[in-house]
């Protein structure tokens, strides 16, 4: 594959089966967590989608095998978990020149319930994610050095905070100052990327459902994230997935934490508007 | 003689150090090695014990598997195309309630996962069940 | 990476005497295979934990000897039973010569 100079190919040599018109359902399980948190992984598609994924939009959970989705069911089987509790420690541990940590400023992680629903949102005229929060809190209070975006440590603190959100849903602002940004996510979804010429919009909205060779193709939500993917055995960010995507159709890749991938998150996020926030998510 | 409290715990804790010692201190990193290697060639008879796992893996990095033989007192987990096929060995204690056990394994590739269980009567037991392990969409 | 490793353990606070209880373990841990090899084409050498025992109150529950093929972050499930109120002792061995451990109460009616 990684001689293909042209993009004509796409289809067949990703291997979409396109045999049957419908797409193959996501399956009929339902999630609880921890048999007490519902999660609404199949909610009423927002009404900015126009219809384009039909009249439901799924969570990634119900495209994966069971095996995969018990590892979501119970805190004590989710390897997140063990991520979320070194977040806690560092939570209360001092960094930076001015010998404060986030409990210094902050109660709890508890305070931060709701706001991962709301993610990204524009604060004072920009377009923030939750890492950009946690770094610039780092600077400003804590004269701390920035955290690595998809670093373990970063990734683990935007699990821990986006926990406590867990089951509330996703509704983030799209209108407003939003517009622009919105705007911008949305045009990339629909860009045709790379060797292989696809958009985001190709294989999660043309092909959810689909076989992609031996994957079940997924709406590509990310109401999960970060997840945990069973491939890298650790926390994966958003923009860590954005370019995995954008770097398989054989394409020069944004940056994480680009303004382009900050753009996409938001458009991506009100795909899923309405779907439970189920961060920490177990993935294949 | 007389002992006063203060001595006799120096005495124990000393006994007690002196008899780790030989098992944590020494003690070699046991490896799983091959099936033949635990049953010493003896006859590997079929049925009592049962593997749990999926038909196909989504990831072979993380597959979870589980094994139960009723009976057992040693039960050793192989996948037979891994680079080492020795996966683990499970040594079940006088305060287990069942001789089951859970785990999370790597394959590379779809293979076989095997478990022969030693029995309380020294007897072998296996099982083998096929795992097929899937390659990502993109790979990515 | 040694202060990374933490693990989490799940066990029932309460129990009756003789009562099945499910226990769920996790530890955070590369499970470095010795089988990969870095970008010059060097070997990585091989770290995990080879060993992981569950007692209580000083009976063996379980004791697996792990290989590299336990996946990154070993997890392990199994069933106990616990005869009188006590300390359950976890503990996992690194090949590092690390040893890492976890304790829980059990108040048995």
């Amino acid at each position: 594959m990684r001689r293909l100079t042209g993009g004509v190919l796409s289809a067949t040599v990703l291997g979409f089966a396109l045999s049957g018109a419908a797409h193959a359902q996501p399956d009929d399980d339902s999630l609880v967590v921890n048999d007490e948190t519902e999660i609404a992984t199949e909610v009423a598609a927002p009404a900015h989608l126009d219809g384009a994924l039909g009249g439901t939009i799924y969570s990634g959970w119900r495209f994966r095998t069971d095996e995969t989705q018990a590892l979501q069911m119970d805190d004590f089987d989710n390897p997140s978990m063990l991520f979320v509790d070194q977040a806690m420690d560092a939570f209360n541990t001092a960094d930076g020149s001015e010998g404060k940590s986030c409990a210094s400023c902050h109660e709890g992680p508890e305070e931060f319930k709701g706001l991962t629903a709301s993610m990204p949102k524009v604060i004072n005229g920009k377009l923030t994610t939750m890492e950009d929060l946690i770094n610039s809190h780092r600077a400003e209070k804590m004269g701390a050095e920035p955290l690595k975006w998809s670093g373990d440590e970063m990734q683990a603190m935007v699990a821990l905070i986006g926990l406590q959100s867990r089951g509330m849903p996703m509704d983030v602002a799209i209108d407003g100052e939003a517009a622009p940004y919105w705007e911008q996510g949305k045009e990339m979804y629909y860009t045709r990327y790379g060797q292989l010429e696809l958009s985001c919009a190709n294989c999660h909205e043309d092909n959810w459902g689909n076989m992609i060779r031996a994957d079940h193709l997924s709406q590509g939500q990310i109401n999960g994230f970060p997840t945990y993917r069973l491939k890298q055995a650790k926390l994966i960010s958003k923009h860590n997935r954005f370019r995995g995507c954008i770097r398989d159709t054989m394409a020069e890749t944004f940056a994480e934490g680009s303004d382009e991938f900050r753009a996409l998150e938001l458009y991506v996020a009100s795909r899923g508007n309405g779907l439970s926030v189920e961060t920490p998510a177990v993935r294949q | 003689m007389t002992f006063t409290r203060r001595k006799l715990m120096a005495l124990g804790a000393s006994a007690a150090a002196a008899a780790l010692l030989p098992i944590r201190a020494f003690a070699a990193v046991e490896e799983v090695g091959a099936i033949a290697d635990f049953t010493g060639g003896a006859a590997v008879g079929e049925g009592g014990i049962t593997i749990d796992a999926p038909e196909i893996a989504e990831n072979g990095n993380t597959v979870p598997i589980s094994v139960s033989a009723p009976g057992a007192v040693e039960v050793r987990l192989y996948a037979d195309g891994n680079p080492l096929p020795g996966v683990a060995t499970f040594r079940f204690g006088p305060l287990s309630a069942s001789q089951t056990a859970s785990t999370r394994i790597r394959l590379a590739g779809s293979q076989n996962v095997v478990a022969v269980a030693k029995m309380a009567d020294g007897s072998f037991m296996q099982a083998s069940v096929p795992v097929k392990v899937t390659i990502g969409g993109c790979g990515g | 990476m040694a202060n990374k490793v933490k693990p989490r353990v799940k066990v029932p606070s309460s129990a009756s005497a003789g009562e099945a209880i499910t226990i769920k373990t996790l530890i955070s841990h590369q499970m470095e295979s010795g089988q990969r090899k870095d970008s010059d084409g060097n070997v990585i050498p091989r770290s995990i934990i080879n060993r992981f025992t569950a007692e209580f109150n000083g009976q063996t529950v379980i004791d697996v000897v792990l290989a590299p093929a336990i996946s990154t972050n070993p997890y392990f499930e199994f069933e106990a039973v616990v005869p009188e109120s006590g300390d359950f002792t976890f503990t996992w061995y690194d090949d590092t010569g690390d040893v890492y451990t976890e304790t829980k109460s059990v108040e048995v009616s």
